[in-house]
């Protein structure tokens, strides 16, 4: 578990966008262990992207990214993709659990590629704290949209991230699964000091959290 | 959960396509691995059974069938030839050593052969009951016979006329077993080894044949061959049709004699006196006869020589382009389960952008992806490659239970070949190239426009 109040995340200066056509132009943005921010902003702001170039998918044009005293920036390819699974968990809209596998197996592949110790215990405890622990065995095509994003979630936590990313995680669940499954997220995230970033366009959801940005404001 | 167990979970979860591949992959492996033991088996066979006999005499015709016939007692035989003038090349500088053989009767379906003990020296074999003959009427058996008629030392048979079932029955002259070889894995196994003066004095001038009831009338399909020596009262088309292929449902009940009954008297020939044989196997003193002997021999004589090996060449060259074309559909095979591999992970691959990309979230490197699609083919082509083997090996040893029982031929399916290892490096190989594709492909996934696609 990260130090409370320690900056996990670090934002300077970060420039991105296509063919000269500016997506993200970020002066400074820091999140700390156990604490939560929101980006907010209209559609086509640069938030995914935004989300994407913290998460080393993208590279940045300028500036700098620093997850948990690394600079993403300076890394390698191959780096990055392992810091990646071992210091960020990423939730996504659409849920990408893979489907040939279980979920427990679901979550073992996400310990393995964190390149911790794989630990069926530590996974059925990550599945119990979310609530759905008895869907183990099952395959992801069979769970209801709720429950495979609480998957997802604890998928996303099983390996202890100092960083956790979750683009629009609630967008395609009915108010009241959204408001369930935010409310877990800040408060599994809070529980293992794990900073959030969370994209979001519903400025009710940035509401529940404890920092937001508007990248829209920005531009 | 390692990426072996993700692929292992991609391929179980597309279960029809993976099956269809390995089964497919199976279907050609087996295919060549068949032809490649039971051809290996066969030539080393005839090649073992052909050790020692460097040129064989027999009757003018086809070298083939004189090699077939004599070597491996395989074909009939192309005729008689004159025992004098056989000896007479027999005793030339360039031969080290010559057997004679005298065929012309068998006994359910296993051909009875007039020779020297020297005959069994050819093969290092020796009785493993009882003894080698030493009077007329004494017969040695070899392993396949005592097993396929359950003769042993002590019993006696009538021989009978020809070489398959029908022929007359030399019922007042029986042979008495004094002696069953163990098995040699050769031609010995299934044969009945006599001396030259039974098979001579059997068909000696004064002796008649008696018929059995159940015997059909001879076709007369082999021109050639006939009885050992002169034997009146054959007529030129009753001689032909002493010949016919074995056939082992012929009733056997006919050629058990009481073996307590004395022994007829031999009627004494005088060896080398006017009689016959059917070939002379020879081994040649020194190498250089192979240049001279053959060619004199007929160039000068009544008799065809041939070579077991250079006619054993030449048949396995025209069986092999039957092979060839065997072995090209094998390959065809291997090359569909191949491409359809390919077509399989190819197809997968844009229905699993998404997991690739989240893979890539989770942590996975563009190595660990490629590697993983390849790993899919690997599994396939091994899978493939692990049934075709047990399926050929399998079949091969059917094969070859059931080959000892009817010929007395050995097959086994417990041989492993090196060929077989660099088809499996091949077909391993096919897997990974199969794959090589796609799993670049995976490894050029665009993770954050695959995310943002959605």
């Amino acid at each position: 578990m990260a130090n409370m109040g320690q900056t996990t995340l670090q934002i300077s200066d970060l420039r991105f966008g296509y063919d000269a056509r500016p997506v993200v132009d970020l002066p400074a943005l820091s999140v700390s262990a156990g604490r939560s921010c929101a980006l907010i902003g209209p559609s086509g702001c640069g938030k995914s992207t935004l989300l994407h170039l913290v998460a080393g998918l993208l590279r940045p044009q300028a500036g700098r990214v620093v997850v948990a005293g690394h600079d993403l920036t300076v890394l390698g390819d191959a780096e990055l993709d392992r810091f990646r699974g071992r210091h960020l968990g990423i939730v996504l809209q659409r849920l990408h659990l893979l489907s040939a596998l279980s979920v427990i197996d679901n979550l073992l592949l996400a310990q393995r590629l964190a390149r911790v110790p794989c630990d069926a215990s530590a996974v059925r405890r990550s599945l119990a704290e979310l609530g759905v622990e008895d869907l183990a065995a099952s395959r992801p095509a069979r769970l209801s949209r709720g429950q495979a994003q609480r998957v997802a979630i604890a998928r996303a936590l099983v390996h202890a991230p100092a960083l956790l990313l979750a683009d629009e995680p609630t967008s395609s669940l009915d108010d009241a699964n959204a408001a369930r499954v935010l409310e877990l997220l800040v408060q599994r995230t809070r529980a293992h000091g794990t900073a959030l970033l969370l994209v979001t366009h519903d400025r009710r959801v940035s509401g529940l959290l404890d920092d937001q940005v508007d990248l829209d404001g920005l531009r | 959960m390692r990426l072996a167990g993700l692929a292992w979970a991609h391929l179980r979860a597309a279960p029809l396509g993976s099956t269809l591949n390995v089964i497919l992959m199976a279907l050609g492996t087996a295919s060549i691995v068949l032809l490649l033991l039971v051809g290996h088996q066969i030539g080393t066979t005839l090649a073992r059974e052909a050790r020692g006999v460097d040129l064989v005499l027999g009757a003018k015709g086809s070298p083939v069938q004189l090699v077939l016939s004599s070597v491996y007692h395989a074909d009939v035989p192309t005729g008689n030839i004159d025992y004098d003038e056989a000896l007479r090349w027999a005793g030339d500088a360039r031969v080290a050593d010559a057997v004679p053989l005298a065929l012309g009767d068998s006994v359910r379906g296993f051909r009875i052969v007039g020779t020297t003990p020297a005959y069994l020296e050819l093969y290092r074999a020796a009785p493993a009951q009882g003894r080698v003959w030493q009077a007329p009427a004494e017969a040695v058996i070899g392993a396949a016979v005592a097993r396929g008629t359950g003769m042993g030392v002590g019993d006696g048979f009538a021989g009978v006329h020809g070489l398959g079932a029908g022929g007359h029955a030399h019922g007042q002259r029986p042979y008495r077993v004094v002696g069953v070889l163990g098995p040699t894995g050769t031609v010995l196994d299934r044969l009945v080894l006599t001396s030259l003066d039974s098979v001579w004095n059997l068909h000696a001038p004064h002796l008649s044949h008696t018929r059995p009831a159940s015997a059909v009338e001879d076709t007369g399909r082999t021109p050639g061959l006939g009885p050992i020596g002169p034997v009146p009262g054959h007529e030129q088309g009753h001689e032909q049709g002493h010949e016919q292929e074995q056939d082992h449902e012929h009733d056997h009940g006919e050629d058990r004699v009481d073996a307590s009954a004395p022994m007829p008297q031999a009627v004494h020939v005088q060896t080398g006196s006017g009689q016959q044989i059917t070939a002379l196997l020879i081994r040649y003193a020194t190498p250089l006869a192979a240049t001279t002997l053959p060619r004199q021999i007929n160039a000068q004589s009544s008799l065809q020589a041939a070579s077991p090996a250079y006619e054993l060449t030449r048949l396995l060259g025209l069986v092999g382009l039957g092979l060839d074309g065997l072995r090209a559909f094998a390959g065809v095979l291997i090359a569909t389960a191949g491409l359809s591999l390919f077509a399989t992970l190819y197809g997968a691959l844009k229905a699993r952008q998404h997991d690739l990309a989240m893979l890539r979230c989770l942590g996975a490197t563009r190595g660990e992806l490629l590697c993983g699609l390849l790993l899919e083919g690997l599994m396939i082509s091994a899978a493939g490659a692990a049934l075709g083997f047990g399926l050929a090996h399998g079949l091969v040893e059917m094969l070859g239970q059931w080959l000892a029982q009817a010929r007395g031929v050995r097959l086994t399916g417990a041989v492993w070949l090196l060929q077989e290892a660099q088809l499996l490096a091949g077909l391993l190989g096919i897997g990974l190239i199969a794959a090589a594709l796609p799993a670049w492909q995976a490894y050029r996934v665009d993770v954050a426009r695959t995310l943002s696609e959605g």
